[in-house]
Protein backbone atom coordinates (compact mmCIF):
# COMPACT_ATOMS: atom_id res chain seq x y z
CA UNK A 1 0.00 0.00 0.00
CA UNK A 2 1.50 2.99 -0.85
CA UNK A 3 2.03 5.86 1.79
CA UNK A 4 0.24 9.36 1.15
CA UNK A 5 2.05 10.82 3.73
CA UNK A 6 5.36 9.93 6.00
CA UNK A 7 6.28 11.40 9.42
CA UNK A 8 9.74 10.30 10.79
CA UNK A 9 10.78 11.55 14.03
CA UNK A 10 8.84 15.56 13.47
CA UNK A 11 9.38 17.99 16.25
CA UNK A 12 8.84 21.37 16.75
CA UNK A 13 9.15 24.05 20.02
CA UNK A 14 7.78 27.35 20.77
CA UNK A 15 9.86 29.43 23.12
CA UNK A 16 11.63 26.82 24.34
CA UNK A 17 7.99 24.52 25.43
CA UNK A 18 8.09 21.48 23.33
CA UNK A 19 4.76 21.37 21.01
CA UNK A 20 5.40 18.68 19.05
CA UNK A 21 8.12 15.90 20.68
CA UNK A 22 9.24 13.48 17.65
CA UNK A 23 6.33 11.92 16.29
CA UNK A 24 6.39 9.73 13.60
CA UNK A 25 3.64 7.60 11.81
CA UNK A 26 2.31 6.48 8.33
CA UNK A 27 -0.89 7.48 6.62
CA UNK A 28 -1.78 4.91 3.36
CA UNK A 29 -2.86 6.13 -0.24
CA UNK A 30 -7.06 6.42 -0.16
CA UNK A 31 -7.53 6.22 3.38
CA UNK A 32 -8.91 8.64 6.04
CA UNK A 33 -7.12 8.98 9.00
CA UNK A 34 -8.03 10.50 12.07
CA UNK A 35 -5.93 12.94 14.27
CA UNK A 36 -7.34 13.28 18.08
CA UNK A 37 -6.38 14.91 20.73
CA UNK A 38 -6.92 17.22 23.75
CA UNK A 39 -6.82 20.91 23.23
CA UNK A 40 -2.23 22.17 23.07
CA UNK A 41 -1.93 18.38 22.38
CA UNK A 42 -0.27 19.83 19.49
CA UNK A 43 -2.44 18.90 16.56
CA UNK A 44 -2.59 21.97 14.93
CA UNK A 45 1.02 22.37 15.07
CA UNK A 46 1.59 18.99 13.31
CA UNK A 47 -1.19 19.72 10.47
CA UNK A 48 0.71 23.30 9.69
CA UNK A 49 4.15 21.54 9.89
CA UNK A 50 2.39 18.88 7.08
CA UNK A 51 0.64 21.26 5.18
CA UNK A 52 3.97 23.65 5.06
CA UNK A 53 2.51 26.98 6.86
CA UNK A 54 5.26 26.04 9.60
CA UNK A 55 8.83 24.54 9.12
CA UNK A 56 10.15 21.64 11.74
CA UNK A 57 13.15 22.32 14.08
CA UNK A 58 13.85 18.58 12.88
CA UNK A 59 12.09 15.42 11.67
CA UNK A 60 11.18 14.61 7.98
CA UNK A 61 7.80 15.22 6.20
CA UNK A 62 7.28 13.52 2.72
CA UNK A 63 3.91 14.39 1.32
CA UNK A 64 2.77 12.75 -1.93
CA UNK A 65 6.26 11.56 -1.93
CA UNK A 66 7.50 15.35 -1.99
CA UNK A 67 9.33 16.84 1.06
CA UNK A 68 7.21 19.76 2.53
CA UNK A 69 10.15 21.40 3.27
CA UNK A 70 12.61 20.99 0.23
CA UNK A 71 9.89 21.31 -2.08
CA UNK A 72 6.70 23.35 -0.48
CA UNK A 73 5.09 24.31 -3.84
CA UNK A 74 5.25 21.26 -5.23
CA UNK A 75 4.13 19.36 -2.00
CA UNK A 76 1.43 22.13 -1.58
CA UNK A 77 -0.04 22.27 -4.92
CA UNK A 78 -0.65 18.19 -4.53
CA UNK A 79 -3.04 19.08 -1.27
CA UNK A 80 -6.24 21.09 -0.38
CA UNK A 81 -6.14 22.07 3.17
CA UNK A 82 -8.98 23.59 5.29
CA UNK A 83 -6.66 25.50 8.09
CA UNK A 84 -8.78 25.74 11.80
CA UNK A 85 -8.71 29.11 11.84
CA UNK A 86 -8.10 30.09 7.87
CA UNK A 87 -11.56 32.51 6.67
CA UNK A 88 -12.25 32.86 3.27
CA UNK A 89 -11.81 37.21 2.00
CA UNK A 90 -15.09 38.41 3.46
CA UNK A 91 -14.73 41.47 0.89
CA UNK A 92 -15.00 38.97 -2.00
CA UNK A 93 -17.72 36.85 -3.22
CA UNK A 94 -18.12 33.31 -2.93
CA UNK A 95 -17.01 33.09 -6.80
CA UNK A 96 -14.30 35.85 -6.35
CA UNK A 97 -12.60 33.55 -3.41
CA UNK A 98 -13.12 30.09 -5.54
CA UNK A 99 -11.10 32.05 -8.33
CA UNK A 100 -8.85 33.30 -6.34
CA UNK A 101 -7.74 29.82 -5.27
CA UNK A 102 -7.86 28.58 -8.92
CA UNK A 103 -5.11 31.05 -9.81
CA UNK A 104 -3.12 30.09 -6.69
CA UNK A 105 -2.99 26.82 -7.87
CA UNK A 106 -2.66 26.91 -11.30
CA UNK A 107 -5.68 26.09 -12.55
CA UNK A 108 -6.26 28.08 -15.75
CA UNK A 109 -10.02 29.96 -15.66
CA UNK A 110 -11.87 28.01 -18.22
CA UNK A 111 -10.85 24.73 -16.71
CA UNK A 112 -11.66 26.10 -13.10
CA UNK A 113 -15.35 27.26 -14.03
CA UNK A 114 -17.18 24.19 -14.27
CA UNK A 115 -16.07 22.32 -10.99
CA UNK A 116 -16.43 25.84 -9.40
CA UNK A 117 -19.91 25.69 -9.85
CA UNK A 118 -20.34 22.58 -9.46
CA UNK A 119 -18.67 22.83 -5.60
CA UNK A 120 -21.11 25.56 -4.94
CA UNK A 121 -23.95 23.53 -6.47
CA UNK A 122 -23.07 20.27 -4.14
CA UNK A 123 -22.47 22.66 -0.89
CA UNK A 124 -25.54 24.43 -1.41
CA UNK A 125 -23.89 27.67 -1.82
CA UNK A 126 -25.19 28.29 -5.73
CA UNK A 127 -27.41 31.03 -4.83
CA UNK A 128 -24.82 32.69 -3.66
CA UNK A 129 -22.15 32.52 -5.70
CA UNK A 130 -22.15 36.50 -6.46
CA UNK A 131 -22.31 37.74 -2.57
CA UNK A 132 -19.77 38.87 -0.20
CA UNK A 133 -19.02 36.38 2.41
CA UNK A 134 -18.93 39.26 4.54
CA UNK A 135 -23.26 38.31 4.70
CA UNK A 136 -22.12 34.46 4.92
CA UNK A 137 -23.21 32.41 8.10
CA UNK A 138 -20.24 29.94 9.83
CA UNK A 139 -21.58 26.77 8.24
CA UNK A 140 -22.13 29.10 4.65
CA UNK A 141 -18.36 30.01 5.41
CA UNK A 142 -16.84 26.69 6.39
CA UNK A 143 -18.91 25.21 3.17
CA UNK A 144 -17.15 27.78 0.71
CA UNK A 145 -13.84 27.00 2.14
CA UNK A 146 -14.12 23.21 1.79
CA UNK A 147 -15.22 24.15 -1.85
CA UNK A 148 -11.72 26.28 -2.15
CA UNK A 149 -10.18 23.04 -0.75
CA UNK A 150 -11.56 20.83 -3.20
CA UNK A 151 -11.40 23.18 -6.01
CA UNK A 152 -7.80 22.13 -7.74
CA UNK A 153 -9.06 18.30 -6.84
CA UNK A 154 -6.28 17.46 -4.77
CA UNK A 155 -5.05 14.07 -3.78
CA UNK A 156 -5.18 14.41 -0.28
CA UNK A 157 -7.17 16.47 2.00
CA UNK A 158 -6.48 17.89 5.53
CA UNK A 159 -9.22 19.22 7.66
CA UNK A 160 -8.48 20.72 10.96
CA UNK A 161 -11.96 21.02 13.38
CA UNK A 162 -13.79 21.44 9.65
CA UNK A 163 -17.13 21.10 11.82
CA UNK A 164 -16.22 22.80 14.39
CA UNK A 165 -19.49 25.14 15.70
CA UNK A 166 -21.10 24.53 12.56
CA UNK A 167 -25.00 23.53 12.31
CA UNK A 168 -26.46 20.08 11.86
CA UNK A 169 -27.53 20.74 8.49
CA UNK A 170 -23.86 22.21 7.53
CA UNK A 171 -22.09 19.72 9.33
CA UNK A 172 -24.22 16.76 7.78
CA UNK A 173 -23.23 18.30 3.95
CA UNK A 174 -19.38 18.33 4.57
CA UNK A 175 -19.06 14.87 5.92
CA UNK A 176 -21.00 13.76 3.38
CA UNK A 177 -19.15 15.40 0.49
CA UNK A 178 -16.09 13.89 2.40
CA UNK A 179 -17.41 10.52 2.62
CA UNK A 180 -17.68 10.70 -1.40
CA UNK A 181 -14.22 11.93 -1.90
CA UNK A 182 -13.18 9.36 0.47
CA UNK A 183 -14.85 6.66 -2.00
CA UNK A 184 -13.47 8.57 -4.89
CA UNK A 185 -9.87 7.43 -3.61
CA UNK A 186 -8.87 11.03 -1.79
CA UNK A 187 -6.58 10.27 1.42
CA UNK A 188 -8.16 12.54 3.93
CA UNK A 189 -6.51 13.65 7.35
CA UNK A 190 -8.69 14.73 9.34
CA UNK A 191 -8.45 16.72 12.95
CA UNK A 192 -11.42 16.86 15.12
CA UNK A 193 -12.74 16.82 18.82
CA UNK A 194 -15.69 15.23 17.07
CA UNK A 195 -15.57 11.30 18.19
CA UNK A 196 -18.49 10.43 16.63
CA UNK A 197 -17.29 11.93 13.22
CA UNK A 198 -13.84 9.82 13.57
CA UNK A 199 -15.70 6.72 14.61
CA UNK A 200 -17.92 7.13 11.78
CA UNK A 201 -15.29 8.38 9.13
CA UNK A 202 -11.90 7.57 9.82
CA UNK A 203 -10.17 3.83 8.76
CA UNK A 204 -7.37 4.94 11.45
CA UNK A 205 -6.90 6.84 14.03
CA UNK A 206 -3.87 8.60 15.71
CA UNK A 207 -4.29 10.54 19.16
CA UNK A 208 -2.02 12.92 19.93
CA UNK A 209 -0.89 13.74 23.76
CA UNK A 210 1.66 16.07 25.02
CA UNK A 211 3.21 16.55 21.77
CA UNK A 212 3.68 12.54 21.45
CA UNK A 213 1.71 9.43 19.87
CA UNK A 214 0.20 8.03 22.14
CA UNK A 215 -1.67 5.26 19.77
CA UNK A 216 -2.26 4.31 16.50
CA UNK A 217 -4.98 1.81 15.39
CA UNK A 218 -8.46 1.43 13.79
CA UNK A 219 -10.93 2.58 15.89
CA UNK A 220 -12.36 -0.96 16.51
CA UNK A 221 -9.00 -2.06 17.33
CA UNK A 222 -8.18 0.85 19.76
CA UNK A 223 -11.62 -0.03 21.62
CA UNK A 224 -10.99 -3.63 22.06
CA UNK A 225 -7.46 -2.69 22.52
CA UNK A 226 -8.83 -1.64 26.17
CA UNK A 227 -9.11 -3.81 28.80
CA UNK A 228 -12.12 -3.43 30.51
CA UNK A 229 -15.72 -5.11 31.39
CA UNK A 230 -17.85 -5.52 28.86
CA UNK A 231 -21.65 -4.09 29.29
CA UNK A 232 -24.90 -5.76 28.40
CA UNK A 233 -28.20 -3.56 28.43
CA UNK A 234 -31.11 -5.51 28.79
CA UNK A 235 -35.06 -4.31 29.08
CA UNK A 236 -37.99 -5.96 30.23
CA UNK A 237 -41.82 -6.24 29.48
CA UNK A 238 -42.29 -5.79 33.13
CA UNK A 239 -40.39 -4.34 36.03
CA UNK A 240 -37.57 -6.23 37.46
CA UNK A 241 -35.63 -5.58 40.69
CA UNK A 242 -32.28 -6.27 41.56
CA UNK A 243 -32.36 -9.04 43.55
CA UNK A 244 -33.19 -11.03 40.03
CA UNK A 245 -29.86 -10.81 38.74
CA UNK A 246 -27.62 -11.54 42.08
CA UNK A 247 -25.09 -14.39 42.15
CA UNK A 248 -26.09 -15.11 38.65
CA UNK A 249 -22.89 -16.99 36.56
CA UNK A 250 -21.11 -13.93 34.80
CA UNK A 251 -22.31 -10.78 36.35
CA UNK A 252 -20.52 -8.97 38.47
CA UNK A 253 -22.34 -5.55 38.38
CA UNK A 254 -26.13 -4.17 38.33
CA UNK A 255 -27.04 -0.81 37.54
CA UNK A 256 -30.51 0.42 36.96
CA UNK A 257 -30.88 3.14 33.67
CA UNK A 258 -34.31 4.21 33.49
CA UNK A 259 -36.12 1.20 32.21
CA UNK A 260 -33.49 -0.87 31.54
CA UNK A 261 -30.68 -2.87 33.13
CA UNK A 262 -26.89 -2.58 32.50
CA UNK A 263 -24.68 -5.26 33.76
CA UNK A 264 -20.60 -5.47 33.79
CA UNK A 265 -19.60 -8.81 32.51
CA UNK A 266 -16.20 -9.80 31.85
CA UNK A 267 -17.82 -13.35 30.26
CA UNK A 268 -20.40 -11.95 27.95
CA UNK A 269 -21.84 -15.20 26.70
CA UNK A 270 -22.32 -16.50 30.59
CA UNK A 271 -23.88 -12.98 31.51
CA UNK A 272 -26.58 -13.62 28.34
CA UNK A 273 -27.57 -17.26 29.33
CA UNK A 274 -27.94 -16.09 32.66
CA UNK A 275 -30.41 -12.82 31.94
CA UNK A 276 -32.52 -15.61 29.91
CA UNK A 277 -32.58 -17.84 32.21
CA UNK A 278 -32.92 -14.98 35.00
CA UNK A 279 -35.75 -13.65 32.81
CA UNK A 280 -37.61 -17.52 32.33
CA UNK A 281 -37.36 -17.96 36.08
CA UNK A 282 -39.47 -14.40 37.07
CA UNK A 283 -42.05 -15.03 34.24
CA UNK A 284 -40.50 -11.61 32.43
CA UNK A 285 -40.37 -11.11 28.86
CA UNK A 286 -37.33 -9.53 27.14
CA UNK A 287 -38.04 -6.33 25.11
CA UNK A 288 -34.13 -5.56 23.97
CA UNK A 289 -30.86 -6.75 25.05
CA UNK A 290 -27.39 -5.38 23.75
CA UNK A 291 -23.80 -5.56 24.10
CA UNK A 292 -22.26 -2.81 24.82
CA UNK A 293 -18.71 -1.77 23.62
CA UNK A 294 -16.21 0.97 24.78
CA UNK A 295 -16.77 3.75 22.58
CA UNK A 296 -14.35 5.63 21.15
CA UNK A 297 -14.38 8.29 23.64
CA UNK A 298 -13.51 6.20 26.62
CA UNK A 299 -10.75 4.86 24.47
CA UNK A 300 -9.89 8.38 23.92
CA UNK A 301 -10.19 9.64 27.34
CA UNK A 302 -8.13 6.52 28.39
CA UNK A 303 -4.96 7.61 26.61
CA UNK A 304 -5.08 11.13 26.88
CA UNK A 305 -5.31 10.80 30.28
CA UNK A 306 -9.29 11.54 31.28
CA UNK A 307 -11.33 8.64 33.41
CA UNK A 308 -13.12 6.56 31.46
CA UNK B 1 1.46 19.45 -16.89
CA UNK B 2 2.09 22.93 -15.27
CA UNK B 3 5.43 23.38 -13.02
CA UNK B 4 4.05 25.31 -9.84
CA UNK B 5 7.22 26.20 -8.65
CA UNK B 6 8.79 27.61 -12.11
CA UNK B 7 9.38 31.87 -12.17
CA UNK B 8 6.51 31.58 -14.83
CA UNK B 9 3.86 30.01 -13.04
CA UNK B 10 4.48 31.89 -9.33
CA UNK B 11 4.18 35.32 -11.67
CA UNK B 12 1.09 34.34 -12.37
CA UNK B 13 0.10 33.83 -8.80
CA UNK B 14 1.94 36.88 -7.92
CA UNK B 15 -0.85 38.51 -10.25
CA UNK B 16 -3.83 36.80 -8.59
CA UNK B 17 -2.94 38.25 -5.07
CA UNK B 18 -2.19 42.00 -6.84
CA UNK B 19 -5.97 41.38 -8.10
CA UNK B 20 -7.14 40.60 -4.81
CA UNK B 21 -4.91 43.52 -3.23
CA UNK B 22 -7.10 45.95 -5.55
CA UNK B 23 -10.52 44.64 -5.33
CA UNK B 24 -10.25 44.27 -1.18
CA UNK B 25 -7.71 46.51 -0.10
CA UNK B 26 -7.38 49.76 -2.66
CA UNK B 27 -11.05 50.91 -2.13
CA UNK B 28 -10.76 51.39 1.27
CA UNK B 29 -10.57 54.67 3.05
CA UNK B 30 -6.04 54.91 3.50
CA UNK B 31 -5.21 55.02 -0.21
CA UNK B 32 -7.87 58.47 -0.94
CA UNK B 33 -7.04 59.79 2.36
CA UNK B 34 -3.09 58.88 2.46
CA UNK B 35 -2.75 59.36 -1.19
CA UNK B 36 -4.32 62.20 -2.39
CA UNK B 37 -5.65 64.51 0.45
CA UNK B 38 -2.44 64.74 2.48
CA UNK B 39 -0.27 65.61 -0.11
CA UNK B 40 -3.23 68.30 -1.44
CA UNK B 41 -3.56 69.98 2.22
CA UNK B 42 0.56 69.42 2.28
CA UNK B 43 0.37 71.02 -0.74
CA UNK B 44 -2.11 73.83 -0.61
CA UNK B 45 -0.06 75.28 3.17
CA UNK B 46 3.21 75.37 1.47
CA UNK B 47 1.93 76.98 -1.72
CA UNK B 48 0.08 79.31 0.20
CA UNK B 49 3.49 79.97 2.37
CA UNK B 50 5.70 80.10 -0.31
CA UNK B 51 3.55 82.51 -3.28
CA UNK B 52 6.83 82.73 -4.74
CA UNK B 53 7.78 79.34 -5.36
CA UNK B 54 6.98 78.32 -9.61
CA UNK B 55 4.38 76.19 -10.12
CA UNK B 56 6.61 73.66 -11.79
CA UNK B 57 8.08 73.66 -8.61
CA UNK B 58 4.98 72.52 -6.48
CA UNK B 59 3.43 70.36 -9.29
CA UNK B 60 6.66 68.56 -9.02
CA UNK B 61 6.53 68.28 -5.53
CA UNK B 62 2.85 67.08 -5.19
CA UNK B 63 3.21 64.45 -7.73
CA UNK B 64 6.28 63.48 -5.64
CA UNK B 65 4.16 63.22 -2.28
CA UNK B 66 1.26 61.28 -3.93
CA UNK B 67 3.02 58.82 -5.52
CA UNK B 68 4.87 58.38 -2.32
CA UNK B 69 1.99 58.48 -0.08
CA UNK B 70 -0.15 56.17 -2.60
CA UNK B 71 2.13 53.53 -2.82
CA UNK B 72 2.91 53.16 0.50
CA UNK B 73 -1.04 53.43 1.87
CA UNK B 74 -2.04 50.15 1.70
CA UNK B 75 1.10 47.79 1.55
CA UNK B 76 2.76 47.68 4.99
CA UNK B 77 -0.86 46.94 6.28
CA UNK B 78 -2.34 44.34 3.89
CA UNK B 79 -0.21 41.38 5.91
CA UNK B 80 -1.28 42.37 9.21
CA UNK B 81 -5.04 42.98 7.98
CA UNK B 82 -4.75 39.32 6.47
CA UNK B 83 -3.32 38.48 10.03
CA UNK B 84 -6.66 39.60 11.29
CA UNK B 85 -8.83 38.50 9.17
CA UNK B 86 -7.32 35.09 9.61
CA UNK B 87 -6.70 35.31 5.79
CA UNK B 88 -3.10 34.74 5.77
CA UNK B 89 -2.86 31.47 6.44
CA UNK B 90 -4.86 30.17 3.82
CA UNK B 91 -2.50 31.87 1.60
CA UNK B 92 0.51 30.17 3.66
CA UNK B 93 -1.24 26.65 2.73
CA UNK B 94 -1.44 27.97 -0.81
CA UNK B 95 1.51 26.29 -3.22
CA UNK B 96 2.76 30.01 -3.55
CA UNK B 97 6.36 31.02 -2.45
CA UNK B 98 6.81 33.78 0.04
CA UNK B 99 8.74 36.33 -2.60
CA UNK B 100 5.83 35.81 -4.80
CA UNK B 101 3.67 36.43 -2.39
CA UNK B 102 5.36 39.83 -1.45
CA UNK B 103 5.53 40.39 -4.75
CA UNK B 104 1.95 40.13 -5.87
CA UNK B 105 1.54 42.78 -2.72
CA UNK B 106 4.18 45.49 -4.12
CA UNK B 107 2.31 44.98 -7.64
CA UNK B 108 -0.75 45.96 -6.25
CA UNK B 109 0.70 49.29 -4.93
CA UNK B 110 3.33 49.60 -7.63
CA UNK B 111 -0.11 49.94 -10.00
CA UNK B 112 -2.25 52.36 -7.46
CA UNK B 113 1.15 55.01 -7.33
CA UNK B 114 1.46 54.73 -10.99
CA UNK B 115 -1.61 55.57 -11.91
CA UNK B 116 -2.31 57.94 -9.14
CA UNK B 117 0.76 59.91 -11.13
CA UNK B 118 -1.66 60.78 -13.52
CA UNK B 119 -3.74 63.28 -11.25
CA UNK B 120 -1.17 65.87 -10.28
CA UNK B 121 0.39 65.82 -13.74
CA UNK B 122 -3.32 66.35 -14.77
CA UNK B 123 -3.27 69.34 -12.27
CA UNK B 124 -0.28 70.21 -13.83
CA UNK B 125 -0.88 70.78 -17.45
CA UNK B 126 -3.54 72.11 -16.62
CA UNK B 127 -2.08 74.80 -14.59
CA UNK B 128 0.11 75.12 -17.73
CA UNK B 129 2.95 73.44 -16.64
CA UNK B 130 5.19 72.03 -19.66
CA UNK B 131 6.56 68.21 -19.62
CA UNK B 132 10.28 68.90 -20.80
CA UNK B 133 11.58 65.42 -20.96
CA UNK B 134 8.39 63.15 -21.07
CA UNK B 135 10.43 59.43 -21.02
CA UNK B 136 12.35 60.41 -18.00
CA UNK B 137 9.35 61.66 -16.10
CA UNK B 138 7.66 58.17 -17.18
CA UNK B 139 10.41 56.30 -15.73
CA UNK B 140 10.77 58.16 -13.08
CA UNK B 141 7.38 57.76 -12.11
CA UNK B 142 7.47 54.09 -12.68
CA UNK B 143 10.62 52.89 -10.70
CA UNK B 144 9.44 55.50 -7.95
CA UNK B 145 5.76 53.51 -7.24
CA UNK B 146 8.09 50.31 -7.39
CA UNK B 147 10.30 51.56 -5.00
CA UNK B 148 7.90 53.11 -2.77
CA UNK B 149 5.53 50.14 -3.57
CA UNK B 150 8.53 47.80 -1.84
CA UNK B 151 9.00 50.23 1.10
CA UNK B 152 5.51 49.89 2.29
CA UNK B 153 5.71 46.16 2.24
CA UNK B 154 8.69 45.98 3.85
CA UNK B 155 7.91 48.29 6.36
CA UNK B 156 5.03 45.45 7.50
CA UNK B 157 7.96 43.08 8.04
CA UNK B 158 7.72 43.36 12.05
CA UNK B 159 5.25 40.22 12.89
CA UNK B 160 2.20 42.63 14.36
CA UNK B 161 -0.97 41.68 14.39
CA UNK B 162 -2.88 45.26 15.14
CA UNK B 163 -2.82 46.94 11.43
CA UNK B 164 -2.68 50.57 13.57
CA UNK B 165 0.84 49.52 15.09
CA UNK B 166 2.16 49.06 11.70
CA UNK B 167 0.62 51.98 10.14
CA UNK B 168 2.14 53.96 13.02
CA UNK B 169 5.20 52.53 12.09
CA UNK B 170 5.06 53.67 8.61
CA UNK B 171 4.20 56.76 9.49
CA UNK B 172 6.57 57.50 11.60
CA UNK B 173 9.27 57.10 8.88
CA UNK B 174 7.41 58.37 6.49
CA UNK B 175 6.76 61.68 7.53
CA UNK B 176 9.98 62.59 7.97
CA UNK B 177 11.03 61.61 4.64
CA UNK B 178 8.82 64.06 3.07
CA UNK B 179 10.91 67.32 4.94
CA UNK B 180 13.96 65.83 4.04
CA UNK B 181 13.89 64.90 0.06
CA UNK B 182 13.83 68.19 -1.31
CA UNK B 183 9.70 68.87 -1.69
CA UNK B 184 10.00 71.52 0.45
CA UNK B 185 13.22 72.95 0.13
CA UNK B 186 14.81 71.94 -2.91
CA UNK B 187 18.49 69.97 -2.20
CA UNK B 188 20.98 72.36 -2.84
CA UNK B 189 19.48 75.45 -0.80
CA UNK B 190 20.00 72.87 2.17
CA UNK B 191 22.53 72.79 4.56
CA UNK B 192 25.90 70.28 4.20
CA UNK B 193 24.03 67.60 6.59
CA UNK B 194 20.70 68.35 5.20
CA UNK B 195 22.01 67.34 1.59
CA UNK B 196 23.90 64.24 3.20
CA UNK B 197 20.45 62.93 4.64
CA UNK B 198 18.32 63.99 1.51
CA UNK B 199 20.79 61.61 -0.10
CA UNK B 200 19.82 58.76 2.06
CA UNK B 201 16.16 59.21 0.86
CA UNK B 202 14.99 57.79 -2.12
CA UNK B 203 12.14 60.60 -2.39
CA UNK B 204 15.10 62.71 -2.87
CA UNK B 205 15.97 61.31 -6.36
CA UNK B 206 12.34 61.05 -7.28
CA UNK B 207 11.77 64.88 -6.58
CA UNK B 208 14.82 65.27 -8.39
CA UNK B 209 13.58 63.46 -11.71
CA UNK B 210 10.16 65.32 -11.50
CA UNK B 211 11.68 68.95 -11.38
CA UNK B 212 14.24 68.24 -14.07
CA UNK B 213 11.37 66.69 -16.34
CA UNK B 214 8.80 69.92 -15.88
CA UNK B 215 11.83 72.27 -16.23
CA UNK B 216 12.93 73.32 -13.22
CA UNK B 217 16.63 73.42 -11.68
CA UNK B 218 17.67 70.11 -9.92
CA UNK B 219 20.50 68.72 -7.89
CA UNK B 220 21.72 65.54 -9.52
CA UNK B 221 22.32 63.86 -12.68
CA UNK B 222 18.43 62.35 -13.81
CA UNK B 223 20.42 59.49 -15.16
CA UNK B 224 22.14 58.77 -11.38
CA UNK B 225 18.71 59.74 -9.88
CA UNK B 226 17.20 56.67 -12.00
CA UNK B 227 19.73 54.44 -11.35
CA UNK B 228 19.68 54.86 -7.81
CA UNK B 229 16.03 54.34 -8.05
CA UNK B 230 16.60 51.34 -9.20
CA UNK B 231 19.21 50.01 -6.44
CA UNK B 232 16.64 51.31 -3.71
CA UNK B 233 13.81 49.10 -5.48
CA UNK B 234 16.13 46.25 -5.35
CA UNK B 235 16.78 46.53 -2.15
CA UNK B 236 13.68 47.25 -0.72
CA UNK B 237 12.41 44.33 -2.42
CA UNK B 238 15.07 42.00 -1.81
CA UNK B 239 14.50 42.85 1.84
CA UNK B 240 11.01 42.13 1.93
CA UNK B 241 10.90 39.03 0.24
CA UNK B 242 14.15 38.06 2.54
CA UNK B 243 12.18 39.39 5.64
CA UNK B 244 8.85 38.18 5.16
CA UNK B 245 9.92 34.56 4.46
CA UNK B 246 11.42 34.60 8.41
CA UNK B 247 8.67 36.38 9.88
CA UNK B 248 5.39 35.02 8.09
CA UNK B 249 5.15 31.66 10.52
CA UNK B 250 5.28 34.33 13.44
CA UNK B 251 1.88 35.89 12.17
CA UNK B 252 0.03 32.50 12.50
Amino acid sequence: MSKAIEVHDLRKAYNGRTAVDGISFDVHSGEVFGFLGPNGAGKTTTVRMLTGIIAPDSGSIAILGHDIVQEPVRGKQAIGVVPETANAYDDLTAWQNLMLMADLYGLRRPAARRPAADLLEELGLADRRDQKVAGFSKGMRQRLILAMALLHDPQLLFLDEPTSGLDVQSTHLMLEILGERSRAGTTIFLTTHNMDEANRLCDRVGIIRAGRIAAIDSPERLKQAINRMFMIEVGFDRPVEAPVFAGLPGIDRVSKHGDTWRLETADTDAAIASVVAAARSSGARILSLSTLSPTLDEVYLRLTGGDA
Amino acid sequence: MIRPAGLGEQLRRSLAVARKDIRIYYVKGPVVIFGLLIPLFLFLAFSLGNRFASVPFLISGLLAMTVFFTATAVSPVIFPWETQARTLERLAAAPITVPALVFGDVLASFLFGALIALVPVGIGVALGVTITSPAALLAGILLAALCFASLGVLLAVPPARAPQNIMMLSSLIKFPLIFISGIFIPVESLPAWGRVLAAASPLTYFTDIARAAMGEANAYPVALDLAVLAAFSLLFLGAAMLLHARTLSKRL
